[in-house]
């Protein structure tokens, strides 16, 4: 299973407490995990990826194992301890005041 | 017994105001939403538990939510506001094309008689609607594709789609406004639109009396007289009584004609009010003193309302969807600053007492008389 920790607003958002845990068939990538987490969650959609394009929001990172994911490609693997369940798959909102 | 509930969006939450008939005791409901944005709440007339509600951040976008019982539960419905067919471009502040892009919905505005119908004004200026109470959107794009829309550009807030007025004796007329576009009507439901700015002056375009361009900010409409539109502009208070096809001033003796909102009394279709700002560069109240005026007599002629309010050091704005008045007898004028204030008058205006003082800034009142 895949955990996915979210922030705090989108948990309220998808009425989880804590991380979420997500069976991700086929090849285990930023897309894939997103795609489960929106089929599980569709109110999540469009919080964490542009509808139309797909892309990040601008305000919001993927980090993993310490590494910021942001920027990697949508279908690149993920970290086999993310595949593993090891580490989760964050989902953060980027540092900005308001 | 009779009540009122006041919906109140803010830059961190929801907020519901409720009260019996005497409007004098008040319960506060909320945050809701907490965090985010609420640029608007509508409740249908129709059905008045149910709600509307605008939701957005800079972190996660745009959501919709629908409550079917006043407020107390919510659920996000469709949040898929895509436009129709070709994009095309408006003109950004600089002058240069810019292609539409979707920022947040400001104004929902429900059905006059279907609950599930529910209209959305949105930034970059379009028109949507659903038909499913909130679970898909359609663009309805006559209004984004008019030919006017190349050369239309923002006001400082974007340029938005910020108000809807629908007209209960022409079920296909529609009314919307957009900054920095002007008014535009629409007699056919929605699918072709002109632009009804005649009689509108700008000093701030290059043609002050162009077809398009004009920064309106709001306008409003008394239901038994779909006729008569009321405008608050940048600068200027107007009034059409001809459905838009021409407009005149009635700022009259207000001590500056800049401000956002404007609304008219629920049994009196001549009275109308407004809450003047300094300066489109100081958007705040002149002379520390927090006044609401008003026309008994549609415009020219204004009376300060001030008892109540506060009359020195004050600087908050009234932003142009942060007014409402309920339907009971005497009228009840609701409105909420940027300082987090909501004031009521449950007397036409005559008094004013503070509902709640300490909310975040106010984006939006909106008020619904239940039975």
């Amino acid at each position: 299973m895949i955990r996915v920790v979210l922030p705090a607003h989108l948990r309220t958002l998808a009425r989880v407490d804590g991380e979420v845990t997500l069976a991700v068939a086929g090849p285990v990538t930023q897309r894939s995990v997103l795609d489960a987490l929106e089929t599980r969650y569709p109110m999540l959609r469009g919080t964490i990826r542009d509808q139309a394009t797909q892309q990040r929001r601008a305000f919001l990172r993927f980090f993993a194992c310490e590494q910021d994911l942001s920027n990697e490609p949508p279908d690149a693997p993920l970290p086999e301890r993310v595949v593993t369940g090891a580490e989760p798959y964050l989902v953060v909102g980027a540092m900005a005041g308001g | 017994m009779s009540g009122v509930r006041v919906l109140v969006g803010t830059r961190k939450g929801a907020f519901i105001l409720t009260s019996d008939g005497k409007r004098q005791k008040w319960d506060v409901s909320g945050p809701h939403f907490g965090g985010w944005e609420m640029y608007h709440l509508k409740g249908s007339a129709v059905a008045p538990n149910r709600l509307y509600a605008s939701q957005s951040s800079s972190w996660f976008g745009q959501l919709i939510q629908r409550s079917d019982d006043g407020g107390k539960t919510w659920e996000a419905v469709g949040n898929k506001l895509e436009y129709e067919g070709a994009i095309g471009t408006h003109l950004w502040y600089d002058g240069t094309p810019r292609p539409w892009a979707f920022a947040r919905v400001w104004h929902l505005e429900p059905s006059l008689s279907d609950p599930d119908t529910v209209y959305a004004g949105i930034q970059d200026a379009a028109l949507f609607r659903s038909t499913d109470a909130g679970q898909t959107w359609e663009e309805l794009p006559g209004l984004r594709t008019h030919p006017s829309a190349s050369v239309w550009q923002p006001g400082a807030g974007g340029m938005c789609l910020h108000t809807i007025l629908l007209d209960r004796q022409h079920p296909q007329r529609i009314f919307g406004a957009i900054s920095a576009a002007g008014v535009f009507r629409s007699d056919d439901g929605g699918q072709s639109w002109r632009p009804i700015n005649k009689g509108l002056r700008s000093e701030q375009i290059p043609d002050p009396t162009a077809e398009v361009g004009h920064c309106v900010h709001r306008l409003a409409m008394h239901p038994s007289r779909p006729n008569v539109l009321f405008m608050q502009k940048h600068w200027d208070v107007m009034r059409s009584d001809d459905a838009g096809e021409s407009w005149r001033e009635v700022s009259g003796n207000l001590p500056t004609d800049f401000g956002f909102p404007i609304d008219v009394h629920a049994h009196e279709p001549e009275t109308i009010y407004v809450v003047p700002i300094k300066s489109d560069s100081e958007h705040y109240v002149p002379e520390g003193k927090l006044r609401v005026f008003r026309s008994r007599t549609g415009g020219d002629e204004w009376e300060p309302l001030t008892n109540g309010l506060p009359q020195r050091d004050c600087y908050v704005n009234v932003l142009r969807d942060s007014m409402s008045v309920d339907s009971l007898d005497p009228c009840g004028v609701y409105f909420g600053t940027t300082g987090g204030q909501v004031y009521g008058s449950a007397d036409g205006g005559d008094r004013w007492a503070p509902i709640v003082r300490d909310l975040p800034s106010v984006l939006s009142v909106e008020v619904q008389t239940l039975a």
